[in-house]
């Protein structure tokens, strides 16, 4: 991470309520230039409310955003940030290239058209009407269009949802290699394979809020890792000091929960040093760890993990 | 990391009209065959219907029956191509492509004005093929009246244009022009583009003045009536105003919604 950089996105504190339904929840966001996120949840998570929110297409009932030190608008209007939507966005009775040409007009300084399409992977498909593209090329058309301000954030809302396995691999390789240029990145998905592939770090969402924060190594090994519980009497506390490096450790009620990715060296610590007894030992798997800290079932004061340090 | 991760911050673009925009716009308009069809043959059929048989007699109100109903004719052409023309935001609000230009710099006063120029280049376009046809079919008028009745035609639509717009961010069709349709030929009918008001009784005729085509109508056969009134000015700029401030209020609630 560059001290004294300005971030690609800051948000604070963002709430936003439709009627009854508090979407997101006092969510806070900060992306560093480079980065390539991964915005990760179930349906219904709160993505595309924040995505709206960074964007600018809808207003916070609270909290800010900043993009490059910008408001949405400002950074808009500066071409420094562009997006990707899930669907619409597009006229059916005009060709690619036109879309192309009438996106890029509405910048003061703008890609050359053909380049942006080749680069999108549609140079060949440049005189098709939109409504005669299939749904993968129409979305590389949405790529293509994101990409004529030269953006130095590209937002993508599920980018693949309908897309076959084909498409989606092109789509991702076609963003994967323009990441590779310097471009930050923030992708919401509710695949895990994706966010695993293509994310540096991965923000998981739940219920409008984050729930666990890292680099994709780092949430795969609280994935991949075991829960070790046991019941220990509260006097003995102290002596959990001496553990060997864990994830996290819980002590609640005469009960401790540790995630640990070497669940061998805290069952020897805690049966050699202390009186723990009942103890479990539970693998997680990728999935099993994502549905417990994004499924609804979860407490939310009890996944709130957050990895500091290298980010970058 | 390469140079390309310093993100120089860069000066603001404009978003204002540009030239893409505005021909794209146009040729979006002249490739959509309905659009033709009701800006061009429709009054075309209505004038060989109604005019060509009768254009040698005279209006029981002593003008020349194929002048009157072609200048007519020409009003309501110019105002349903420019309806049509804006009402084509209904489409675009609905294909989310609105959505997707609040992400461009293009700001929402160049996106109106450009709809406002491509439906005057629509309605333009009726006012002349509807010019040509009614000159073919042996209608003369000095050049002094078909240039003030075209012209009269084809800057009054935009009163009309403003309707399109009004309605197509009310709405949410992507048929919204099946309803505007019936909805204009009633308007031209009560505006006295089909018959003269002076026939259509007491009622009717006190009724008509109040209406959005009777100014614009009134206006372009006043060359060959040799009549005018202030109260049709007025028409034309109350309902200009009144269109023009519900499309901003309904532009206004339709982008804080999405």
């Amino acid at each position: 991470m560059r001290t004294g950089s300005v971030p690609a996105v800051h948000a604070a504190g963002l709430h936003k309520s439709f009627g009854k339904v508090h979407a997101v929840r006092g969510l806070d966001l900060t992306v560093q230039p480079g980065e390539v996120v991964a915005f990760l949840g179930p349906n219904g998570a709160g993505k595309t409310t924040t995505i709206d929110m960074i964007l600018g297409l809808s207003a916070p009932d609270q909290g800010s955003v900043s993009i490059f030190g910008h408001t949405p608008r400002g950074a808009i209007a500066r071409g420094q940030v562009a997006a990707v939507m899930q669907t619409g966005g597009l006229l059916r009775d005009i060709s690619v290239r036109e879309t192309v040409q009438l996106n890029a007009a509405m910048f003061d300084s703008s890609r050359p058209v053909d380049e942006v399409l080749a680069r999108a992977g549609i140079l060949e498909i440049a005189d098709r009407r939109v409504e005669k593209c299939s749904g993968g090329q129409q979305q590389r058309l949405r790529f293509a269009m994101a990409l004529v301000s030269d953006p130095g954030l590209l937002i993508l809302d599920e980018p693949t949802t309908g897309m076959d396995v084909a498409g989606r691999r092109d789509f991702w390789t076609a963003i994967r290699t323009d990441a590779q240029r310097g471009r930050t990145v923030i992708f919401a998905t509710h695949y895990l394979e994706e966010a695993d592939a293509y994310a540096d770090r991965i923000v998981l969402v739940r219920q409008g809020s984050i729930v666990a924060d890292g680099t994709a190594a780092q949430i795969k090994n609280l994935a991949s890792g075991r829960t070790v519980k046991a019941s220990l009497a509260a006097t003995e506390q102290g002596l959990l000091a001496g553990m060997p490096p864990v994830e996290s450790m819980e002590y609640d009620g005469g009960r401790l929960t540790v995630r640990t990715g070497d669940s061998d060296a805290v069952v020897r610590y805690l049966l050699n040093n202390t009186g723990a007894h009942d103890v479990e030992v539970a693998a997680n798997n990728l999935e099993e760890a994502f549905v417990a800290l994004t499924g609804d079932d979860a407490a939310p004061e009890s996944t709130s993990i957050t990895f500091e340090g290298d980010l970058v | 990391m390469s140079t390309a991760t310093v993100v120089q911050d860069r000066k603001p673009s404009t978003g204002g009209v540009n030239r893409t925009f505005l021909w794209i716009e146009i040729k979006r308009m002249l490739r959509n065959r309905r659009t033709i069809i009701f800006t061009v043959f429709m009054p075309a059929v209505f004038f060989f219907i109604f005019g060509l048989s009768n254009k040698d007699k005279l209006l029981p109100n002593g003008h020349s029956y194929g002048q009157y109903i072609l200048i007519s004719l020409t009003v309501y052409a110019a105002m349903t191509a420019a309806t049509g023309a804006g009402s084509q935001v209904a489409v675009e609000r609905a294909q989310g492509w609105s959505r997707q230009l609040r992400l461009t710099p293009l700001l929402p006063g160049a996106y109106i004005a450009v709809k406002a120029m491509a439906a005057l280049t629509l309605s333009l376009l009726a006012v002349v093929a509807q010019f040509v046809i009614g000159a073919l079919a042996g209608v003369t008028m000095d050049a002094q009246t078909w240039l003030t009745a075209g012209l009269v035609a084809w800057l009054g639509s935009l009163v009309f244009a403003a309707l399109g717009l009004f309605v197509g961010y009310l709405m949410p069709s992507q048929n919204v022009m099946q309803i505007l349709g019936p909805a204009l030929a009633i308007l031209a009918m009560l505006g006295g583009l089909f018959m003269p008001i002076e026939i259509m009784g007491e009622t009717f005729g006190n009724i008509a003045k109040f209406t959005p085509a009777y100014g614009i109508g009134q206006l372009a056969r006043s060359p060959i009536t040799g009549e005018f009134d202030w109260a049709w000015i007025v028409n034309v700029v109350i309902w200009l105003v009144i269109f023009v401030a519900g499309a901003a209020m309904a532009f206004r609630r339709d982008t804080k919604r999405v």
